[in-house]
């Protein structure tokens, strides 16, 4: 239930951010300064920003850059990760303890510190933001795969495998990085909302993506001065984001409940 | 326990080294020349040239290296651009006032967490129960830097009860904490809830209702007492997204803390004091884990022999 729940609330955003251009008339970009601030209406259905734009069809734009960074994120991290782990697991000794100190170092700065400190010395843009997400973004893949490598580089056929002289990258390629698919993809779906927030974060603190650009971040940051005035500055981007979150952890439990009957 | 203390103690060295390292090099990534990034484009060339070798920039990486661990070391951290004062004094200054804000936090969320963990443990499957578990999913899915401006629309904008922003006063501490603590309540609760009835399962509990003990002090004089052990660690745990929060709360709530300081250094290019300010909460972090790592392993001996 909570699943199916969590899909709709991403298809919707999805859908937002695919037809938004097309569904709503107005141009996210255009300023109205006469209509600044003014609050939902049959002609603006969520209201208008502090420059007078549209704030759905901001919130449409904004949800391109949201899923964006979560795609990129996640899917990089997830490679990234994925090898490196496998790697790590696989060979053991001298390149698994060396691996796994730089993992260390990486984990010894909490949330998403790293992340802020990188962005503040390359400079705030949607790029660097990606580049900055990916770097603390893989530890926590190589970390969970490193732990299903070690299993699996002890079952049967992958010893078999090794057995009649199948090169190293052969056996992780077609037999043990294959039977980590299922641990990454419900971290994956995961580490969706924990992109997606982490992005609004940094937006938020002005590390993100550069007016006039919308991320949903940013727009919350704009909202910020006018809690007195017009509250729906706040209220809106929130919303969106507060759902798109649940809606991924949702389906991210439900994918975990689905592929582990055990958990 | 001594062995494993100092085996502890031992593997956190080399981290903190990787750490200062990192920190380290950050200025170094700066795109072009960091002194001139710091004083701008319109700046004069012997101003950048100035400044350039007061930061030590103008010397070989491993001198500049060697010259930051030893300052480390001393407990010098450099000079602030900004102010113009030791990155260490001004971080000093700011230390209590975060330190105050992160343990308001984890008292708030304790509060909340608690009673709604043990409603939900003795009510479980009834309305009372998925209201408690719902209210902590909300908590766990609302970000701070949305969860903080709503509050205070809610709170101080609309009911006029308490300030907006700033410190000094016991009022002060209440959107803050709150907006902080809201995430680490919602993880307690859930966890009080789900280790509470693993321990009403247990014969103790049987036994203690069977000599006519009442149901509440059973449940709290017994089994919350018990469960409380994982839950405690979940704290301990917690406290470095704890810390990051205080990043984005203290920007919210103006709070004079080190969080706000980072936002502001950053901000104004001042890149000693984020240096400095970005090593302290990772260092803080580091060894608020070690330390949690000890305790368990003292209240835990098995730990000690794995």
């Amino acid at each position: 239930m909570r699943g199916r729940a969590g899909l709709v609330f991403v298809i919707v955003v999805v859908v937002l951010a695919a037809a938004g251009p097309w569904l709503i008339p107005y141009d996210p970009i255009k300023q109205d300064l006469p209509m600044r601030l003014a609050g939902p209406s049959w002609q603006h259905w969520l209201g208008l920003d502090e420059l007078g734009r549209d704030l759905l069809a901001r919130l449409a734009l904004g949800a391109r850059v949201s899923l964006f960074v979560g795609i990129a994120v996640v899917s990089v991290s997830a490679v990234v990760g994925t090898l490196v782990g496998a790697i790590a697991g696989y060979l053991g000794g001298v390149v698994d303890l060396s691996l796994g100190r730089v993992m260390d170092v990486l984990l010894a700065f909490p949330g998403i510190l790293l992340a802020i400190a990188l962005v503040a010395v390359l400079g705030p843009s949607l790029g660097n933001v990606v580049l900055a997400l990916v770097i603390i973004g893989w530890v926590g893949y190589a970390r969970l795969v490193r732990g299903q490598v070690l299993k699996v580089r002890e079952l049967e056929y992958v010893q078999a495998a090794r057995a009649i002289g199948a090169p190293v990258t052969r056996v992780l390629g077609r037999h043990v990085i294959p039977a980590t698919f299922s641990t990454v993809s419900v971290q994956a779906t995961l580490g969706m909302a924990g992109a997606i927030v982490a992005e609004a974060s940094l937006s938020f603190l002005g590390l993100g993506v550069q007016p006039p650009t919308p991320s949903w971040g940013t727009m919350l940051d704009a909202g910020r001065s006018h809690l007195f005035d017009a509250p729906h500055l706040t209220i809106v981007p929130g919303v969106a984001i507060a759902l798109l979150v649940l809606g991924f952890n949702f389906a991210g439990d439900s994918l975990r409940d689905r592929l582990d009957p055990r958990g | 326990m001594l062995k494993y203390a100092l085996r502890r103690i031992a593997l956190t060295i080399p981290v903190l080294i990787g750490v200062a390292t990192l920190v380290f090099l950050l200025i170094h990534l700066v795109p072009g020349d960091p002194a001139q990034a710091m004083l701008g484009d319109t700046a004069a060339g012997s101003d950048v040239e100035d400044l350039r070798a007061r930061l030590g920039l103008d010397r070989p990486l491993l001198v500049q290296y060697e010259r930051f661990l030893r300052g480390l070391v001393a407990g010098d951290l450099g000079t602030s651009f900004r102010y113009q004062t030791p990155v260490a004094r001004e971080i000093g200054q700011r230390l209590v006032p975060t330190a105050q804000l992160a343990a308001a936090a984890v008292l708030v969320s304790m509060v909340i967490a608690l009673p709604l963990g043990v409603l939900g443990a003795l009510f479980r499957g009834r309305a009372l129960d998925r209201v408690a578990t719902t209210m902590s999913l909300v908590g766990v899915s609302m970000p701070n830097f949305w969860l903080g401006p709503l509050l205070a629309i809610l709170l101080a904008v609309k009911l006029g009860w308490l300030p907006v922003s700033g410190s000094g006063t016991l009022a002060h501490f209440v959107l803050p904490a709150a907006t902080l603590g809201a995430a680490l309540a919602a993880m307690l609760a859930r966890m009080t809830r789900a280790t509470l009835i693993d321990e009403l399962r247990e014969l103790y509990v049987t036994s203690a209702r069977a000599r006519g003990l009442s149901r509440t002090r059973t449940v709290v004089a017994h089994a919350l007492r018990n469960s409380l052990i994982p839950v405690i660690t979940i704290v301990g745990l917690q406290l470095g997204a704890v810390l990051t929060g205080t990043i984005i709360t203290e920007t919210i709530f103006a709070w004079p803390g080190v969080g706000r300081l980072l936002i502001q250094a950053i901000n104004f290019r001042d890149y000693p004091l984020v240096q400095g300010c970005i090593l302290l909460i990772a260092v803080t972090y580091v060894t608020v884990n070690l330390l949690v790592d000890l305790a368990y392993a003292w209240l835990d001996p098995r730990i000690r022999y794995q």
